[in-house]
């Protein structure tokens, strides 16, 4: 090969690996989406986000499910976040509802998000809310108390050796970012 | 020695030019042989700079409590002292060996893309100064470990900005290197020297290109993220805006992991160049190699997630993880195997390269067992965060790629200085670090299966015997070095003068030994004769 001929092969071969460089760089961006998809697609790492509607199931009154109930605030958020039960047995096939409390205890308004997640994991599929105060913002106004229903059901298509799961909320503060939204 | 003749002559025909005068020829220089001096140096330097900052660690764990440094400082020197020692140590000085060696064992004048090289090398030490000074920002420097997990690396005071520039630009570094390695190897071979032909050195180096250009602009995406979910409101990473911490863990480990193959790949090639020269025999099975190294290469994509097995992951993906990267034991393990089986019956003899080959076959294979009890992800739950998992990755990359950057330097810097080294000093400098490198990670093993948590300044003291000891050996290795590189130093300036072949035998093993020690600044400007290459073995 003489001297032009290797430079232009050279010159070609270096776009073609900028091209993957660059390929791979979007690609890390790409994953944000396909994850959230993944992660939705098998309810993991508290992505039911969307109610699911409420219709009529088999009761299967053999069966108890233990579910837990935990309340976690993020942070600093001045926020006091309770569960009106800790415990619930449950049936699969049968709706329950029951009422979250959080109350502000600031003289500010807050807005937070609740994220969701659900112990074990893989029973996490199985846990169908037809409402609850994840799926949007909550407003909070200063030293109020509010009540905030989850309704839900377990599936009764659960494995057989399902006996207890947990269902935990986070609050996160989410007031300065909504403000900057708003204005 | 024919062929060295005919090329003195050669040179001394066409009156090369040498290399410019001053300081000036350092910055501006496009040669491959001054670049490679530049890198290696500038490996040596960092060596000591994060040696520093591991004897700060070192010293607060010398006893239980809190005597020396405070906490956070602490946590910025894990943190630095990891990151120093990738991208600034051992990285760099697997490029500079790239640069000096790939040309002349190939074949080829330079590198073919010499400007670009000048550039990639010069982003080095103003990337490093940058990171430097963030030690002295407001809030300090990175303090959340080399992985930069958030939200924990979003607590960062303003040195988050400029760590995160730091790694864009190591990052290009790095790209360019690999693609400057590719292209002169894709491009620039001597005619005879076909693929399969190449010095295993060459083709783990190649190999390490590719990953490099696949995963550092993951690595280099991920923590743009961080800075967007910062500065610009975004939340990829922030549960509040509907982001997950995971993810980061999942695009950094997705860079990560083929990261410490990049790491020591390129070990791996130094090890089979250098324990066929002292055994005298052709290195055995050299097309296993290849294929080990790249099945190894494509093995390292698709295990990340065994860095992740505590943080949840559904009960197949913890099986998948497991049995994927229990499969990594059987390309490495036919590496051990060829190199067990070249010195089988060879006329070995022990000069400072191979006794550093030797001791990174035997000290290399037990981080490698380490590595395979944490693949086992119920197992893992135990070794997760604790002294185990230091131990096993400071014995994969200290007697793992520091070793194989002992035993590199050892070897060829005859060739490179024209100077044989102190064989006594390196001999002392062999024992001195082989001793105390065990000392100094041996007993992390104990401390951390009895559940000392890694990245802390204090600890219980039932664990402060062995911690005393890993102390000391800490101190011992750091000082050693200090004898390595009064070593490099008196080669440079002097000493008996080097043959072109430097060790018996060694012309058959690699195009380098055919040149002059040290080499003419430019060599091989005319392919050489393919007898030559097709007497390689």
């Amino acid at each position: 090969m003489d001297n032009k001929e290797l430079q232009k092969a050279n010159a070609r071969l270096v776009w073609r690996i900028v091209a993957i460089a660059v390929l791979m760089f979007g690609l890390g961006f790409a994953i944000a989406p396909y994850y959230d998809a993944v992660c939705s697609y098998f309810g993991i790492s508290g992505r039911v986000n969307e109610a699911s509607s409420e219709q009529t199931m088999q009761v299967d009154a053999s069966r108890e499910i233990s579910v837990e109930f935990v309340s976690v605030v993020n942070g600093q958020m001045p926020l006091k976040f309770r569960a009106e039960t800790s415990k619930l047995k449950v049936n699969p096939g049968q709706y329950y509802t029951v009422n979250y409390y959080a109350e502000n205890t600031s003289d500010k308004k807050l807005v937070g998000r609740a994220v969701p997640s659900i112990s074990p994991a893989w029973l996490s599929a199985f846990l169908k809310k037809a409402e609850c105060f994840c799926f949007s913002e909550q407003e909070f106004e200063p030293h109020k108390e509010r009540k905030m229903p989850v309704r839900f059901v377990i599936d009764p298509a659960v494995q057989a050796d399902a006996k207890e799961m947990t269902l935990s909320y986070t609050f996160f503060d989410i007031t300065e970012k909504s403000q900057t939204i708003k204005n | 020695m024919s062929v060295a003749t005919h090329d003195d002559a050669h040179a001394h025909d066409h009156h090369d030019h040498g290399p410019a005068k001053g300081f000036m020829r350092w910055v501006t220089t496009t040669n491959h042989k001054d670049i490679g001096t530049l890198y290696l140096i500038t490996g040596l330097i960092m060596f000591f700079v994060g040696g520093a900052m591991a004897l700060v660690i070192r010293a607060e764990l010398f006893e239980p409590g809190l005597q020396y440094v405070d906490p956070h400082f602490f946590n910025q020197m894990t943190t630095l002292h990891a990151l120093i020692m990738v991208f600034g140590a051992v990285m760099p000085a697997f490029a500079g060996l790239a640069n000096w060696m790939i040309p002349m064992m190939i074949g080829a004048p330079d590198m073919a893309l010499p400007r670009m090289n000048n550039w990639s090398f010069w982003l080095l030490p103003f990337s490093f100064v940058m990171l430097a000074s963030t030690l002295f920002m407001d809030g300090g420097a990175a303090a959340a470990g080399w992985t930069l997990y958030p939200p924990l690396v979003l607590q960062t005071g303003n040195a988050l900005p400029f760590t995160v520039f730091t790694v864009h630009m190591l990052g290009m570094s790095s790209i360019m290197a690999a693609i400057n390695i590719i292209v002169t190897v894709f491009n620039m071979r001597a005619p005879g020297m076909t693929m399969m032909k190449l010095p295993l050195f060459v083709w783990t180096w190649v190999i390490t290109a590719f990953l490099l250009i696949a995963v550092m602009p993951v690595f280099a995406g991920a923590v743009t993220m961080l800075l967007t979910d910062k500065f610009f409101g975004t939340s990829f990473f922030n549960a509040a805006g509907g982001g997950d911490p995971v993810l980061y863990q999942h695009l950094f480990w997705f860079f990560g992991h083929p990261e410490v193959y990049i790491l020591i790949l390129p070990s791996f090639g130094i090890i089979s160049s250098i324990i066929p020269t002292f055994s005298r025999k052709p290195l055995f099975g050299y097309a296993s190699m290849v294929y080990a190294t790249s099945a190894i290469g494509f093995l390292s994509f698709i295990v990340w997630a065994h860095h992740q097995y505590t943080v949840g992951m559904p009960i197949a993906g913890e099986l998948y993880f497991t049995y994927a990267t229990m499969l990594i034991a059987v390309p490495t393990g036919v590496k051990v195997f060829n190199w067990l089986a070249t010195m089988w019956k060879g006329a070995m003899t022990f000069e400072t390269p191979m006794l550093f080959a030797i001791a990174f076959v035997v000290l290399f294979t037990m981080g490698g067992f380490t590595g395979l009890m944490m693949s086992i992800s119920p197992a893992d739950l135990q070794y997760h965060d604790t002294y185990f998992i230091v131990a096993h990755f400071h014995y994969v990359l200290v007697p793992g790629a520091v070793f194989a950057l002992f035993a590199a330097a050892y070897y060829w810097l005859p060739k490179w200085t024209g100077h044989m080294y102190d064989e006594r000093l390196g001999q002392l400098h062999f024992w001195l670090t082989t001793i105390s490198v065990n000392i100094c990670f041996f007993p992390q093993h104990f401390v951390g299966l009895a559940g000392m948590p890694r990245r802390i300044p204090d600890y219980a003291v039932q664990f402060a015997e062995f911690n005393a000891m890993s102390s000391v050996g800490a101190f011992v290795f750091g000082f050693s070095q200090l004898i390595f590189a009064y070593v490099i130093y008196k080669a440079i300036q002097g000493g008996e003068k080097a043959t072109s072949e430097v060790w018996e035998g060694a012309e058959a093993h690699g195009l380098e030994w055919h040149l002059s020690s040290p080499p003419p600044y430019h060599s091989w400007t005319e392919a050489p004769p393919k007898e030559i290459i097709s007497d390689l073995h």
